[in-house]
C-alpha cells in the first residue's frame, strides 16, 4: 500500500479548500491515477472545522485517511494543522497557512487564540509556514490564497508529469485564470 | 475517460441510465445532492422536492403504480417519517420499479442519531442493495431497477455518508429505453383493504424466498479468493477498509445484495476458511443473521458498533496494530463548533430570545439549531425534524397542570414548518395549548445548501410555483395571534416576544428574511433590498463591554490588548445587529 499517497487538506468552512482539492484531483485523474476524495458537507460547513481527503495511486480502496496515514497535511488555518496533526504519518510534511481564524469560544473571549502553534508544529513535523493571504493580497485578491497553498503542495508532491498550470486554466473561471496562475507560481516558488 | 464523481452524482447518472422517470426527495445530509443532480436530467426524469419524506415516498409509489421507474431519496431519519407507506407498499410489489434510497450517517457528521437503516429492509421484507463506491452507486441503480421489476419488490438502496460524499472514478454507460408500463386498475394489488392485504402477506413471504435464491446466485455477492486462513464477509464502504487493511492476506465475500442475505453462499465460504470476520459499520446486522444460522464469526466483539469505521479502526480492532502517531497538543487546540454565519437572520432573533428568563425553548432541525450554541444559548431541546411545537406543547401542558410557572417557545424554519412542523402547530391549536411558535423563515432550506421549498416560489426544476404564504396558512389554521417581523430589527423581535409572552393563548411569530448565503430571487431583492454597508467600531467610543461579542457574530472580534472590539470588514455583511446592541453607539456604518 506504500504506493498510495494521501493528502489531507484542512481548514475552516468557507475557506476554499474545495477549489484546491478539485485542481489536485483533476490533475491526478488526467495523469491516470486512481483517485478517491472525501469532503465534508452539512452542518460542519457553517464555520466549523472542515477536511478534504485525497488519496491516489495505482489502486485506491479507502476514501478516507486514518490517523497516522497522511503523507502531506495542508492546513489553510494555523490551529487546524495542530488539531489534525495526528493524521500525519510520522515523517510526513506540513504546509500551513499562517492565518489565524478565531473559533467561537475565542470570539466569545472565553479563551485566547493559542500561542506558539507554529513552534509546536515545527517540533512535531517538517513544517513549512506560508503567508498565503499576504501573497494573494499582493497578487490582487486574497481569495487566491487557496491556490498559493496548492502551489506549495504541488512542489512537495513532486509530480512533474502533471502540467498543473494547464489544469488550473481548465478549472477556474476565465477571468480568474491569470490571478490563479500567478498564485500557483508564487506558492510553488516559496 | 472515467469521471470522478461523488456517490450521489453517480446515483443520479445511474438513474438516468436505468430509465428512471420519476424522482422525489426531501433534502437531508448526506442525501441532498442525489435529487439536485437528477434534476439536471429534466428532459428524461420528473424530479421534485416533496414537503417531507412520507410525501416523497408516497408520490414515488404513485409514479411506480402509474408504470414509471421511480426513485425516492432521503437521509436515514427520513425513512422513519416515510415508514408508513413503505411497509404497506412492500406487500404490494410494484408496477414500474421503486427504489428507496436511505443515506445513513455513521458518525453523525450532520445528524441527530446514527440508526442503521439496513434493519428496515429486513423489517419491511424488501430487497436491499449496498454500494461501496461511486461506480457501484451507478451500476447498482440499474441492478435495483431490474430486481424491483423482476421480483416485484421495492428495493432499499442503502448508502452511507462516505459512499454519498466521497468521489471515485466512474465509467459512464448508455441509457436504456424504458417505456412507461401500462396502468390497469388492480385492487387486489394496490388497495390495502384487509381482505387484499391478507393475500398479499403470503405473496410477500414467497417473494422473499425467491429473492434469497437470487441473493445466492447474483454476482452482486462475489468472492475474492486469496487464502483459507482469514475469510471476511463485508458490505458497503467497510469493504474498502477491509481490502486496504488485509489486502491479499484474506479472502473476501463482498456483499452488494444484503437482504435477503445469501446464506448458502456465506455458509459455503465460512466452511472454507479458518477464521471468519464480519466487517460492517454500525450494528451487527450481518453478524447476527450469521450467528442465528449457526455460522461462527468474529464481528462486534472486536469492531466498535459506534461511529464511522476507517482503516485505522479495522486494523486496530482485528490485528491489534497500534500505529506510531504524532501526538496532538490538545491544550493548544481550541474547539471549533459550527456557528451561525455573519449576517445570519437567525442571530438577532436568538440574541433577543436568549435574554428572556423562565422560558423553555424547544428547537428543531436546521441551521437555527445553532441558536443553542455559545454565546446565544437560546435552546433547551431538539428531537427531530418538525418536532419543536409538539415537544413544547407537551412541556407546556405538564408545566401548567402541575404548577410550574414557565412558558415554552418552539423554533423552526420555513422548510421545517412545511415538513411536519405544521402538524405540531395544529396539535397545540386544537388542544388549547399556548406555545409561542416561532417560524424562522429564511426563504430557503438553509443547512442542506439552499433547496427550494413550498414557501420559496420555485420548484426543484427551477419552475415558478405557488409560493405558499406561511402567515396565511397559520391564520387559516385558526391562530388569532400572528406577527411577521424582520429579525434584523432587534426592537421588533423583542416587542413581538414580549407580546407573545403576555398572551395566555397560542401565538405565532414569523421572522422573514433571506439566508445571508442565499442567491436572492427578484422577489427577494424587491422585498428586502440588498445589504451593502459595512460596519466598523469607533475605537474612541468602544468601552470594551463585549456586548457585541455576545451576538456570536464571526465577523466581530475582541482585541484583548486594546480591550476593544473590532469588525473584520471582509466578513461583515451589514446586518447591523451589533450596532443595535452597542450601548455606546460605537458601531457605525462605514
Amino acid at each position: 500500500m506504500s504506493s498510495i499517497k494521501s493528502v489531507l487538506l484542512v481548514g475552516v468552512g468557507g475557506q476554499g479548500t474545495i477549489l484546491a482539492s478539485n485542481v489536485l484531483s483533476k490533475g491526478l485523474v488526467e495523469a491516470g491515477y486512481d483517485v478517491k476524495m472525501s469532503e465534508v458537507h452539512g452542518m460542519a460547513q457553517r464555520g466549523g472545522s472542515v477536511t478534504t481527503q485525497i488519496r491516489f495511486g495505482e489502486k485506491v480502496y479507502s476514501p478516507i485517511i486514518g490517523r497516522g496515514e497522511a503523507d502531506i497535511l495542508v492546513s489553510f488555518e494555523l490551529m487546524e494543522a495542530l488539531r489534525l496533526i495526528e493524521f500525519l504519518k510520522p515523517g510526513g510534511k506540513v504546509i500551513v497557512n499562517n492565518q489565524q481564524i478565531p473559533s467561537a469560544p475565542i470570539l466569545a473571549g472565553r479563551v485566547d487564540y493559542p500561542e506558539g502553534i507554529l513552534e509546536e508544529l515545527q517540533l512535531k513535523a517538517d513544517t513549512k509556514a506560508i503567508d498565503a493571504v499576504g501573497i494573494a493580497k499582493e497578487l490582487g485578491n486574497e481569495k487566491a490564497m487557496n491556490i498559493v497553498l496548492f502551489g506549495a503542495l504541488s512542489k512537495v508532491l513532486e509530480l512533474d508529469n502533471i502540467d498543473w498550470e494547464d489544469v488550473i486554466r481548465n478549472t477556474v473561471k476565465e477571468k480568474f485564470i491569470d490571478l490563479n496562475i500567478n498564485a500557483y507560481r508564487a506558492g510553488r516558488n516559496i | 475517460m472515467k469521471k470522478l464523481m461523488t456517490g450521489n452524482e453517480a446515483v443520479a447518472q445511474g438513474a438516468y441510465e436505468a430509465g428512471i422517470s420519476y424522482a422525489s426527495a426531501y433534502p437531508g445530509t448526506p442525501s441532498t445532492e442525489i435529487l439536485e443532480n437528477i434534476a439536471l436530467f429534466k428532459d428524461n426524469i420528473i424530479s421534485e422536492w416533496a414537503p417531507n419524506e412520507k410525501v416523497a415516498l408516497e408520490t414515488a409509489i404513485g409514479a411506480s403504480i402509474a408504470g414509471a421507474r421511480s426513485l425516492c431519496a432521503m437521509k436515514m431519519v427520513g425513512v422513519n417519517v416515510a415508514a408508513d407507506p413503505l411497509f404497506t407498499y412492500a406487500y404490494m410489489g410494484v408496477n414500474g420499479a421503486l427504489i428507496l434510497i436511505s443515506a445513513d450517517d455513521p458518525g453523525m457528521a450532520s445528524s441527530q442519531n446514527e440508526q442503521d437503516n439496513r434493519h428496515y429492509a429486513k423489517f419491511a421484507k424488501i430487497a436491499m442493495l449496498e454500494p461501496s463506491d461511486s461506480q457501484e452507486c451507478k451500476d447498482m441503480i440499474k441492478s435495483a431497477v431490474e430486481i424491483s421489476e423482476k421480483y416485484d419488490t421495492t428495493v432499499l438502496f442503502r448508502m452511507t455518508q462516505r459512499v454519498c460524499h466521497s468521489k471515485s472514478l466512474v465509467q459512464l454507460g448508455e441509457k436504456v429505453e424504458a417505456p412507461i408500463k401500462d396502468y390497469a386498475k388492480n385492487n387486489a394489488k394496490f388497495d390495502a383493504m384487509p381482505v387484499y392485504s391478507r393475500a398479499l402477506r403470503y405473496k410477500l413471504e414467497d417473494r422473499l424466498k425467491k429473492l434469497e435464491e437470487f441473493s445466492n446466485e447474483t454476482d452482486l455477492n462475489f468472492i475474492e479468493w486469496n487464502n483459507s486462513k482469514i475469510g471476511i464477509v463485508t458490505s458497503g464502504v467497510s469493504y474498502q477498509y477491509a481490502k486496504e487493511v488485509f489486502s491479499n492476506k484474506a479472502s473476501y465475500l463482498k456483499l452488494g445484495f444484503t437482504y435477503p442475505l445469501p446464506m448458502k453462499k456465506i455458509k459455503d465460504f465460512a466452511s472454507k476458511v479458518d477464521t471468519l470476520y464480519v466487517i460492517e459499520e454500525l450494528e451487527p446486522y450481518i453478524e447476527e443473521q450469521l450467528k442465528a444460522n449457526g455460522i461462527n464469526c468474529i464481528g462486534k466483539e472486536k469492531i466498535p458498533n459506534i461511529g464511522e469505521l476507517n482503516t485505522d479502526i479495522v486494523a486496530k480492532s482485528l490485528l491489534e496494530i497500534e500505529k506510531e502517531l504524532i501526538e496532538t497538543a490538545e491544550e493548544k487546540v481550541v474547539n471549533r463548533p459550527p456557528t451561525l454565519c455573519a449576517g445570519c437572520p437567525h442571530r438577532g432573533f436568538f440574541y433577543e430570545l436568549g435574554k428572556f428568563k423562565n422560558v423553555m425553548v424547544a428547537g428543531d432541525i436546521g441551521c437555527y439549531g445553532l441558536g443553542g450554541s455559545e454565546p446565544l444559548k437560546a435552546k433547551d431541546t431538539c428531537i427531530c425534524m418538525g418536532g419543536s411545537v409538539g415537544t413544547a406543547h407537551g412541556v407546556q401542558k405538564v408545566f401548567d397542570k402541575f404548577g410550574k410557572e414557565m412558558r415554552t417557545v418552539a423554533t423552526m424554519g420555513d422548510s421545517t414548518f412545511f415538513h411536519t412542523g405544521i402538524n405540531g402547530l395544529i396539535g397545540t391549536l386544537y388542544n388549547g395549548g399556548k406555545v409561542i411558535t416561532c417560524i424562522l423563515d429564511n426563504r430557503t432550506t438553509g443547512m442542506t445548501g439552499h433547496q427550494e421549498n413550498p414557501g420559496t416560489g420555485f420548484t426543484l426544476e427551477g419552475e415558478v410555483s405557488a409560493d405558499i404564504d406561511i402567515e396565511t396558512v397559520v391564520r387559516a389554521l385558526g391562530c388569532k395571534n400572528v406577527r411577521t417581523i424582520n429579525p434584523h430589527r432587534l426592537e421588533e423581535v423583542r416587542e413581538a416576544l414580549q407580546w407573545a409572552l403576555s398572551l395566555e393563548e397560542p401565538s405565532v411569530i414569523i421572522t422573514r428574511y433571506p439566508c445571508v448565503l442565499k442567491k436572492y430571487s427578484d422577489a427577494d431583492k424587491e422585498e428586502f433590498g440588498v445589504l451593502k454597508d459595512k460596519y466598523f467600531v469607533k475605537k474612541d467610543l468602544c468601552i470594551g463591554c463585549k456586548i457585541c461579542i455576545k451576538t456570536g457574530c464571526p465577523a466581530i472580534r475582541f482585541n484583548n490588548i486594546e480591550k476593544k472590539s473590532f469588525i473584520m470588514e471582509s466578513q461583515c455583511v451589514g446586518c447591523s445587529v451589533c450596532s443595535q446592541v452597542c450601548p455606546k453607539d460605537a458601531i457605525v456604518r462605514r
